[in-house]
């Protein structure tokens, strides 16, 4: 501590690059601040060895973690964006989208397909925190709702690993109602008796948070996850007052009764595994 | 999105121009002309009534022409004008016998949101509006609209009460949005929204909803989907408020202006886009000016609604409604039917530009005219 302090923020960028030297191989974590190896972090589900801080991963790599190896089939791999309001802030929406989709290799923010999860068939939607935070546009909604309609199909369980800053601002009202589109498909799934299983990760909020992510049979998040509606900046404005320690976590939303369970991510496939069996038919 | 932060720019916007908006300068300074003449005319000369009834006409023929081209943001303004109609107004304007319904049987009654049993034409219908409240006081008891978890709660627990036994439901939208709090958070904001969402989408009734002022995002779709949205002429519905948008994309609320104009709010904008089905007309210069003349028309669109829905049996409304919902927002198939979409369009732009340039020029030949 007392090194620390001593040290100004220029010394201790220096001292950081310094740390980081071996690229890649090394990396600081971002909420202990342990220096961790790559690989085993990576091996660790990319939960970091020393703290147990579940760092936020691309849908492939969460895919990859989750299914039975070589199971998932992807479908509606290809909707795309129409650029509806023809939006452009500081920069055109088409652009931003062009430059998202080289940047991370897909098209939009979520993925969905058919997998086996210990031996068990799931539909499985999986969000892209990578992709411009999994905001909600018409692709991520019409995805979801492609996801719960094949799992009505098909008779399978429905799991949506959620994670996103909200609506997409940039397709506007569209956005907005994809909120409803994803409920209103949800609940002909419920009517039919489906099973629905959210693992809410990191983030899950406004629009996301406040349609399907909320309306799991069961929900599950992953430890220390941010999860709530509002923006923090905008609450602290508002009550003009700091916010508690831990508020909009999963722990949070668990202590207040909004999620069933907090579950490592280790744990996961085993757990997913379990609930189906209870409730699958 | 802050409840308190809009309540001040409303008053911010009006102040100095006594009860006139930013851009309804050339009014204020009409007005202001009126009343002096008036102080003048005491006297009683005619010419001066003259002058007078020039100047009202003057006044109303600026109005026509400052409320027939608003841009996006002057509906902000309007639809947030502090005289404008609430779902209280209405209430006493076009509904009767109402008979307020409280509480959500599990935290409290939240007065942002109102619902209760009332009449309307022919119809027995269980109303729900979001309230901003009247004076001071009224506003801070219900934090000017901004309804919490208990409030979407409440209203999902009166719809329910209306699909047992059949009465449909009109849903009266105005709100900033909902109330962004730690205890909104508690008591499961999220939760609270999403399940009216998913039980809205089901519900064995009609419900019929209309953005009467703001349409606030998640606060405002709450107690929106039905199977049918209408907006006020001047009303705005977005998935964020203008300001937020500015603050987060241009990092400056000053964008307020381009946000409003990017993000599509405005009645005509969604109708086009095919988000809303109908555009309830207001009266020259707003709803505020002629609360009658806007309690009319909500009153038209609400009855011709119910009647036609009557009509339906419920597993017809009901797929009716779901299939509606389902076919909100457009996508491209695949990354190449965008490609194409665009060639076809330049193409289309291309030839079309040539087409008139090529009527100009057969037109310029039939003319005689020397370019």
């Amino acid at each position: 501590m007392a090194i620390d302090e001593a040290l100004g923020p220029k010394d201790k960028a220096a001292l950081q690059d310094r740390v980081e030297i071996p690229a890649g191989l090394w990396t600081r974590c971002e909420s202990c601040g342990h220096i961790v190896y790559e690989k085993e972090v990576a091996e660790a589900l990319n939960v970091c060895p020393e703290c147990g801080h579940h760092r936020r991963v691309d849908a492939r790599t969460r895919v990859a973690q989750l299914v039975d190896a070589d199971t998932f089939e992807e479908f509606a791999a290809d909707l795309t964006s129409t650029d509806p309001l023809k939006f452009t802030d500081r920069l055109p929406y088409k652009e931003r989208l062009e430059r998202e989709q080289k940047k991370t290799g897909e098209v939009d923010a979520v993925i969905i397909g058919k997998a086996f999860i210990r031996g068990r068939g799931v539909i499985l939607a999986v969000m892209n925190p990578k992709f411009i935070m999994a905001s909600m546009g018409a692709v991520v909604g019409e995805k979801i709702t492609r996801a719960v309609e094949r799992a009505l199909e098909e008779g399978l369980p429905l799991i949506v690993v959620t994670a996103s800053g909200g609506a997409r601002m940039q397709e506007g009202m569209i956005s907005l109602v994809q909120m409803a589109k994803t409920s209103a498909a949800l609940a002909r799934f419920d009517d039919a008796g489906g099973l629905y299983v959210v693992v809410a990760s990191d983030p899950t909020t406004a629009g996301v948070a406040a349609s399907f992510a909320s309306l799991g049979d069961v929900i599950i998040a992953e430890p220390k996850a941010m999860i709530g509606f509002a923006g923090p900046r905008v609450i602290a404005n508002t009550i003009n007052a700091e916010l508690p320690e831990g508020f909009q976590t999963a722990e949070f939303m668990l202590e207040h009764g909004f999620i069933d369970r907090i579950v490592d991510r280790g744990q996961l496939r085993s757990e997913l595994a379990r609930v189906i069996d209870y409730c699958g038919k | 999105m802050s409840s308190s932060a809009t309540a001040l720019t409303n008053s911010n916007h009006t102040s100095g121009l006594s009860g006139f908006l930013e851009f309804e300068k050339p009014l204020a300074r009409i007005q202001h002309d009126i009343e002096q003449l008036q102080h003048e005319q005491d006297g009683g000369s005619k010419k001066l009534a003259v002058n007078i009834r020039q100047q009202h006409a003057r006044f109303k023929s600026t109005m026509k022409r400052l409320y027939s081209s608003l841009t996006p943001w002057e509906t902000v303004l309007v639809a947030r004008h502090p005289n404008r109609p609430l779902s209280t107004d209405y209430l006493k304007l076009i509904f009767r016998d109402f008979t307020e319904l409280h509480g959500d049987r599990t935290f409290g009654d939240d007065k942002a949101l109102i619902t209760g049993f009332a009449r309307i034409g022919k119809h027995k219908v269980m109303f729900i509006g979001h309230n901003k409240g009247k004076d001071v006081k009224e506003r801070v008891a219900c934090n000017f609209g901004c309804a919490h978890p208990e409030g979407y709660r409440k209203a999902l627990r009166k719809m329910k009460l209306a699909e047992k036994y059949g009465l449909p439901v009109v849903c009266l939208i105005d709100t900033q949005g909902a109330y962004p709090g730690i205890g909104a958070e508690e008591r499961g904001i999220s939760h609270a929204i999403a399940v009216n969402l998913m039980e809205m989408s089901r519900l064995r009734t009609p419900v019929v909803c209309a953005v009467i002022g703001e349409g606030g995002s998640g606060g405002a779709l709450g107690i929106g989907v039905g199977d049918r949205a209408a907006m006020f002429q001047h009303a705005f519905y977005s998935v964020i408020s203008p300001e937020g948008c500015a603050a987060i994309l241009w990092k400056t609320a000053d964008h307020r202006k381009q946000a409003a104009e990017a993000l599509r709010i405005t009645a005509p904008e969604l109708k086009k886009l095919g988000l809303i089905d109908t555009i309830i007309p207001e009266p020259m210069g707003g709803a505020h000016r002629n609360p009658e003349a806007a309690g009319e028309a909500l009153e038209k669109y609400i009855t011709t609604s119910l009647d036609e829905f009557k009509l339906l049996a419920t597993d017809a409304l009901v797929a009716k409604r779901q299939q509606r919902i389902r076919d909100l927002g457009s996508f491209y198939d695949s990354p190449s039917e965008l490609a194409a979409r665009e060639k076809a369009k330049q193409l289309s732009a291309r030839r079309s530009a040539s087409r008139s340039t090529r009527l100009a020029k057969r037109y310029v030949a039939s003319t005689n005219i020397t370019a």
